[in-house]
């Protein structure tokens, strides 16, 4: 008994239970470490993966995000084997074959950003916390981007911007888990600036009249730093609000300001109105320092031409993509989602569509759904066949880089969507600038776990 | 203590209410509406209507600018993540001051005036004050592109502790995070607070006087009683309300947006309140969450869930019947919500909580009935 005693003391016991229980503790840390990094937020179990689209379906930018869902929509049919298959037959990339992601059917579900941002990362919460999405796509309005990207790093869920044009969406406010296929307003003012040299001249006075938020803020110094290199002096730049739908208190200050050139900073339904009612106070027909009136519309897409109609013609702008580009890719694109929605589809469903090809792309070649292998497998991806050219995908902000369009309206539309016309291309190369000018930090790769 | 107590009614409603609120991720789970998100929306809007009904419940002066209030605690909380800390409880207490302030001044100059004037001169206050966050102190505000952190934040008290890690911090409570259910627990929590105060303001003899003045204002005047201390305290504390649920919004989710302060949010904390029914403690809660599970759960249908929930009904009648569903939610789903305020203000202008009431008194008329005959049963037999 006594030897017992000596053995196995108070204090021995103590320890070696301690002891014990640290050991059962710890070691599942150890031994399953590999499998600990595999759990992160909405981890898809089933055979279905459920991906989150959030879109503006009212409010100023509501025509882009209807043509944004149907586009959506159609790279899910063809993600999952649907249909004529889209871009994937002519993606550089060829890891698609139809078959879901990862083998895994895609499902998705749908938000209204009300093209604000609480509603939006609302709808965003909604996706990832109560339907499991596993990534987000969306936007129209960069502020809304900024918003939503912002919370998606915070889940740890992947971000795939739509149309969001501010230099800040990968710039200040890049995020290590958002992207953005489509252009910023850097390059429009890059692409934009020597093709109004040229059909302007560089004796010119610009009057801007800016939406008032991170997209019209960067617009706007992009477009005063591209004309002033060209020689052009900046009047005066105006603030106006979002969705303002009467933007006349605006424009007849215009008329007596000595400007001969009214560049409008806005998109969307405030894009068409704006123009429209600049076309109606006899801008486009006046004259002013001795030269004819220009109105410049630096971001312009196919819905905004349509809307505008006439007061269009002859209007100068970028876009990241139109339909009617000659390219293979773009004319498969065009048919694919014409024979499915009976129109063409817009430069928002484009950048829509190809972001989803882009990120399933991205899944198949990392493996697996862990967010931090699918940042790596699209960071300084290099692919074609997307309607744009080569393209990259900027590892330091995660912007990609491709030729930028200049578009013009066009005098006589042959038919109800032949409503602009490509003048000239501005090279990846010349669009390309540091990551190092607008700041901003991507922060960890990590994920974080959602509730 | 004597502050603790309450009448055995309002015990039994606090008990349960609290089990309501805390066993909301299990209730909430069958009708879609269990994910942390919106259960916080919950409990903040219903910290948003109780206090918005301890004004027009009470003293029947219907403010049309209280969200002016919510952004500015959302605001003010965003700054003190910030500038000094990411603890929530400085963050909310600076909130709550803040708004404090700001009704102060405003209700200073509005309760000069009662009824309709009233009300406009909140909203204008509330309009300009949305004006002023959307483009003329966006240094402050980041107008429309939303406040919101970034890494490069002083955080001067944080600093102090700890060095700056990659990446956005994220808002915590002395230490624990409050992502998800833990921020949800904390808004639960909270709201049970306010709601106790809500109660025991109900059942103060100052609650009695912001009634009588509800009544009759100038009869209250003529008894030499001055009212506009009375009505102003109000209008503070539901002000502070306010700016506590702003702050909430701005703990769980740290970006404080301009639209908040916009009249349309203001207009919707009146509608959640009329839904549920004025001058109730229950009412305006029910509102609250009725309105915000419409606009969170309704304008997520596409037509897609339509056609499964009507996969019932033979071919052609189901595409009829998800044409004409599919109007009402989605984007539509503001028409229901018209629909809803209209039916219920037509014939229940109490609110959900009259019709409650009336379905209760349904029963208890038949009880008493009842009772009524047996009592005569019995008098006749004895007879």
């Amino acid at each position: 008994m006594s030897d017992f005693k000596r053995r196995y003391g108070r204090r021995r016991v103590i320890q070696g239970g301690l002891a014990g229980i640290l050991a059962t503790g710890v070691s599942p840390l150890i031994l399953s470490r590999g499998a600990w990094a595999q759990e992160f937020c909405n981890a898809p179990t089933g055979d279905t993966v459920t991906l989150g689209f959030n879109v503006p379906q009212t409010g100023a930018y509501a025509d882009e995000g209807a043509d944004e869902l149907r586009a959506y929509e159609l790279a899910v049919e063809h993600l999952n084997g649907e249909g004529d298959g889209g871009l994937i037959p002519h993606f550089s990339s060829d890891t698609l074959t139809g078959n879901g992601i990862l083998g895994k059917r895609v499902e998705y579900v749908t938000g209204d950003t009300q093209t604000q941002s609480d509603p939006a990362r609302e709808s965003a919460r909604r996706m990832i916390e109560r339907d499991g999405a596993v990534m987000i796509t969306g936007g129209s309005s960069s502020g809304v981007a900024v918003a939503v990207q912002s919370l998606c790093q915070d889940m740890g869920i992947i971000f795939m911007s739509a149309l969001t044009h501010s230099n800040d969406t990968t710039g200040k406010d890049k995020r290590r888990y958002g992207f953005r296929h489509f252009f910023n307003a850097y390059q429009s003012g890059v692409g934009l600036g020597p093709q109004l040299g040229q059909a302007y001249g560089n004796q010119r006075r610009a009057y801007h009249l800016t939406a008032d938020y991170t997209w019209g803020w960067t617009q706007e110094e992009s477009m005063i730093a591209a004309t002033e290199a060209l020689g052009w002096e900046t009047v005066e730049a105006v603030r106006t609000p979002v969705g303002a739908g009467d933007f006349s208190q605006y424009i007849t200050p215009v008329l007596n300001s000595g400007a001969d050139v009214l560049i409008l900073n806005h998109y969307g339904f405030d894009g068409v109105n704006s123009l429209t009612q600049a076309v109606q106070f006899g801008l486009k027909d006046r004259q002013a320092n001795g030269q004819d009136f220009q109105l410049v519309l630096p971001l312009v897409s196919d819905l905004m031409a349509a809307g505008a109609g006439e007061a269009m013609q002859g209007v100068y702008g970028t876009s990241n993509w139109y339909w009617s580009q000659p390219d293979e890719a773009s004319q498969a694109f065009t048919a694919s989602f014409g024979a499915r929605w009976g129109s063409p589809p817009s430069q928002a469903a484009h950048t829509s569509y190809v972001q989803t090809l882009l990120y399933a792309d991205a899944v198949e070649r990392a493996g697996t759904f862990y967010p931090p292998e699918v940042i790596r497998a699209l960071e300084d991806f290099e692919f074609d066949g997307m309607g744009n050219g080569p393209t990259l995908y900027r590892g330091s902000d995660h912007q990609c880089f491709k030729d930028v369009l200049v578009v013009q309206g066009k005098e006589t539309p042959s038919n109800q969507y032949d409503l602009l016309e490509v003048v000239s291309t501005a090279s990846r190369e010349s669009v390309t600038y540091d990551p190092e000018i607008f700041g901003g930090e991507l922060g960890p790769y990590e994920p974080n776990m959602c509730a | 203590m004597d502050i603790f107590r309450l009448p055995r009614k309002d015990v039994i409603t606090l008990a349960l209410f609290s089990i309501v609120v805390l066993t909301m991720p299990i209730w909430l789970a069958p009708l879609g509406a269990a994910y942390p998100g919106l259960m916080q929306q919950f409990a903040i809007f219903a910290i948003f209507a109780v206090g918005f009904n301890i004004l027009f419940g009470l003293t029947g002066y219907l403010s049309f600018g209280h969200a002016a209030f919510l952004g500015v605690g959302s605001y003010t909380a965003v700054w003190s993540f910030k500038l000094l800390t990411m603890d929530a409880i400085p963050a909310l207490i600076f909130a709550i001051i803040m708004s404090g302030v700001f009704a102060l001044a405003i209700g200073f100059v509005s309760l000069r005036r009662s009824g309709i004037y009233f009300s406009i001169l909140t909203l204008a206050f509330a309009q300009m004050s949305y004006n002023l966050a959307y483009s003329v102190l966006t240094p402050i505000t980041n107008g429309e592109t939303a406040l919101q952190l970034t890494s490069q934040d002083p955080r001067i008290i944080d600093m102090m502790f700890r060095d700056r890690l990659a990446g956005l911090p994220s808002p915590s409570l002395l230490g624990t995070s409050l992502g998800g259910y833990g921020g949800f627990y904390l808004c639960a929590a909270i709201l049970l607070v306010v709601f106790f105060i809500a109660q025991k303001i109900f059942t103060s003899p100052f609650g009695m006087q912001l009634r009588a003045i509800k009544s009759n204002q100038t009869r209250m005047s003529y008894t030499g009683f001055n009212t506009r201390p009375y009505t102003l305290a109000a209008f503070v504390i539901s002000g502070m309300y306010a700016g506590l649920a702003g702050g909430l919004l701005a703990v769980t989710d740290p970006l404080a947006g301009a639209e908040r302060m916009q009249w349309t949010a203001s207009g919707e904390v009146v509608l959640m309140t009329i839904l549920g029914g004025v001058g109730t403690l229950l009412g305006p809660v029910i509102g609250a969450w009725l309105i915000k599970y419409m606009e969170n759960i309704f304008s997520a249908f596409n037509a897609r869930i339509l056609a499964d929930l009507f996969s019932w009904l033979p071919d052609g009648v189901q595409d009829g019947v998800v044409l004409v569903s599919s109007k009402f939610v989605g984007e539509g789903w503001k028409l229901t919500e018209g629909l809803v305020f209209v039916l219920v203000v037509v014939f229940l202008p109490g609110g959900i909580m009259e019709g409650t009431r009336r379905i209760k008194s349904l029963f208890g008329a038949r009880r008493a009935n009842r009772s009524a005959s047996k009592e005569q049963l019995s008098t006749t037999a004895a007879e």
